[in-house]
C-alpha cells in the first residue's frame, strides 16, 4: 500500500461514473471546495466523466487565490524596506499586488526568500542577527498548524528579530459565506480532506443541518473525489443532509488534537479579507495576546502614504473574483489563454498549481 | 502548496514539539517536522504540509476504501487516469 496509485485505478473510476449515472434522477450542483480537488478533476477529467445531470462548481479553496491585495501590497512594502528579510511561499511570489508582486520587488533588490517550512524562517533569523526576518504566512488551516509551531518556538528561542505577516483563512465560515448568499446554486459539498485532517469535521454538522447540504469529506486522489461524489448524490437523492467522511484512511471525527491545541493556544479568529469575495466575519487568525510581539503588523507601522492606498482593485478584464465564487469557468474569461498565461499570469488563480485557471490552462486548452 | 502527497517515514529523532524524521515522497526525501503525529512509527505512511506532517495514513482504512470500491460494481470500463 502507497496510497497513491490504488486510488488512481482506471477501471474502477470509470465504473465508479457508472455508478453514479446509475443513482441519477435529476440534476444537482455540488462544489468542491479544494483547489487540490479542482486540479484532480481537471487535471484526470473527472467532471467529464460524470453524468450531464451533474455540475461541479469549483470553489475559493486556492490559499494564494484568496490571500487579500492589500495583504500582498504590505509584504512588499515591508520586503523594500532596509535589513529586512522577507520569507514566502513560492507560489506567492508571483501573485499580483495591486501594482507588482513579490518576485518583481525581489528583482529590484528586496531580500525576498523562498522557503519550504516555515521553520526555514527561524533558522535564517538565527543565522543574521542584524537582519529583521519576517514570514508571509498565508494558507488555509492546513498551513496553520505550521504557522503556530513556528512562532511558538520562535517565542521559545526568544528570537527578537522574527515576526510574522498573518493572513489565514479559515474554510467553514466561507461555506457559510457561500450558502448564504441569496444567488447560492450549491446543493451539496466536498468538504477539504486536508483541512478536515487537522480540525475533524465537528464544525461542519450544524452548517449541514442549517442549510439542507450533504457535505462530504473527501480525499484529493481520482477515485476519492469520484467516491465523494457518489456518497454526495446518493445523499441529495435521498433526501437527506448530513456529514459523511469518504477520507477515513486520513481524518478522523476530531481532527488532529495535538494541532488544534497549539492553534488555539496561537491564534484567536478574527474577521478576514478574502481576495475575490470580500469581508468574511470570524474566518481569519490574528496572533494572540502574549504572541502579539511577533505582528509585523505592529513591528512595521504603516506609513502614512500607505494607510489610504486604496488601489487594491483587479488588473483590467480579470473575472477572478467570479472564478473564486464559483460564478465563471476559466475559459468564459477573455483573457484566459491570451493575454494571461501561468508564465504572465494578470490575476491569483492563474498562478497556484490550486487555482483554477492554471488547471484549465494546463489541461483544458482544448475548450478554449 | 497544498498539494499534499503521502510521504513513508524513514526514521525519527527527538521528542514532543521537536520531534523529526527522514521522510520519503517517492524516494525524495525531506527533513519534517513530526510533532503532530506523536503516535507515528517508522514505516508509516503521513500526509505533510509545508514540512509538518499532519495525519498519519491508516492502511486498514484505506484497505476497506477500496473494497467498498471494488464491491459497488463489476463492470468494466475504459482507461482514465495516466
Ligand atoms: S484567466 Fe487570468 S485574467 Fe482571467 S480570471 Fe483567471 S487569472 Fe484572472
Amino acid at each position: 500500500m502507497k496510497f497513491v496509485n490504488e486510488f488512481r485505478d482506471a477501471k474502477l473510476a470509470q465504473q465508479l461514473a457508472q455508478e453514479i449515472a446509475s443513482i441519477v434522477t435529476q440534476a444537482w450542483t455540488i462544489m468542491e471546495i479544494c483547489g487540490g480537488q479542482t486540479h484532480a478533476i481537471v487535471k484526470y477529467g473527472i467532471d467529464e466523466l460524470l453524468p450531464n445531470q451533474i455540475t461541479l462548481i469549483h470553489g475559493p479553496g486556492c490559499p494564494v487565490c484568496v490571500t487579500p491585495i492589500e495583504s500582498i501590497d504590505r509584504a512588499i512594502s515591508i520586503a523594500t524596506q532596509p535589513n529586512v528579510i522577507l520569507c514566502s511561499f513560492g507560489d506567492m511570489l508571483r501573485v499580483p499586488g495591486s501594482g507588482i508582486d513579490l518576485l518583481t520587488a525581489k528583482a529590484t533588490g528586496a531580500d525576498i526568500r523562498i522557503i519550504y517550512s516555515p521553520l526555514d524562517c527561524l533558522k535564517i533569523a538565527q543565522e543574521n542577527p542584524d537582519k529583521q526576518v519576517v514570514f508571509f504566512a498565508i494558507g488555509f488551516e492546513t498551513t496553520v498548524p505550521a504557522t503556530a509551531m513556528t512562532i511558538d518556538r520562535a517565542k521559545k528561542l526568544d528570537l527578537q528579530n522574527f515576526s510574522m505577516l498573518v493572513s489565514h483563512v479559515l474554510v467553514p465560515p466561507a461555506m457559510e459565506a457561500i450558502l448564504g448568499s441569496p444567488d447560492c446554486c450549491i446543493q451539496g459539498f466536498l468538504a477539504a480532506g486536508h483541512v478536515c485532517a487537522v480540525m475533524g469535521y465537528n464544525e461542519y454538522i450544524p452548517i449541514a443541518h442549517k442549510y439542507r447540504v450533504p457535505i462530504v469529506v473527501t480525499g484529493f486522489e481520482p477515485l476519492d473525489v469520484l467516491q465523494g461524489i457518489h456518497i454526495c448524490v446518493r445523499q441529495l437523492e435521498s433526501g437527506t443532509a448530513k456529514v459523511e467522511n469518504q477520507y477515513t484512511r486520513a481524518v478522523r471525527r476530531e481532527g488532529n488534537p495535538t494541532a488544534m491545541q497549539l492553534i488555539g493556544e496561537v491564534f484567536e479568529i478574527v474577521p478576514q479579507q478574502w481576495r475575490g469575495i470580500g469581508e468574511i466575519a470570524q474566518s481569519g487568525l490574528g496572533l494572540q495576546a502574549k504572541y502579539a510581539a511577533f505582528d509585523a503588523q505592529t513591528r512595521f507601522p504603516l506609513t502614512s502614504a500607505g494607510k489610504d492606498d486604496k488601489h487594491c482593485a483587479e488588473a483590467a478584464g480579470c473575472i477572478s473574483g467570479q472564478i473564486l465564487q464559483g460564478l465563471k469557468k476559466p475559459h468564459e474569461c477573455a483573457a484566459f489563454g491570451t493575454v494571461c498565461t501561468p508564465e504572465h499570469p494578470l490575476g491569483a488563480p492563474m498562478v497556484s498549481s490550486e487555482g483554477a485557471c492554471a488547471a484549465y490552462y494546463h489541461y483544458r486548452q482544448h475548450q478554449t | 502548496m497544498c498539494l499534499a502527497v503521502p510521504g513513508k517515514i524513514l526514521s525519527i529523532c527527538g521528542d514532543d514539539l521537536t520531534r523529526s524524521g527522514k521522510v520519503s515522497f517517492g524516494g525524495v526525501v525531506k527533513e519534517v517536522s513530526l510533532a503532530y503525529v506523536p503516535e507515528a512509527r517508522v514505516g508509516n505512511y503521513v500526509i505533510v504540509h509545508v514540512g509538518f506532517a499532519i495525519a498519519i495514513l491508516d492502511e486498514a482504512e484505506a484497505e476497506q476504501t477500496l473494497r467498498d470500491l471494488a464491491q459497488m460494481t463489476l463492470v468494466v470500463g475504459a482507461g482514465l487516469c495516466d
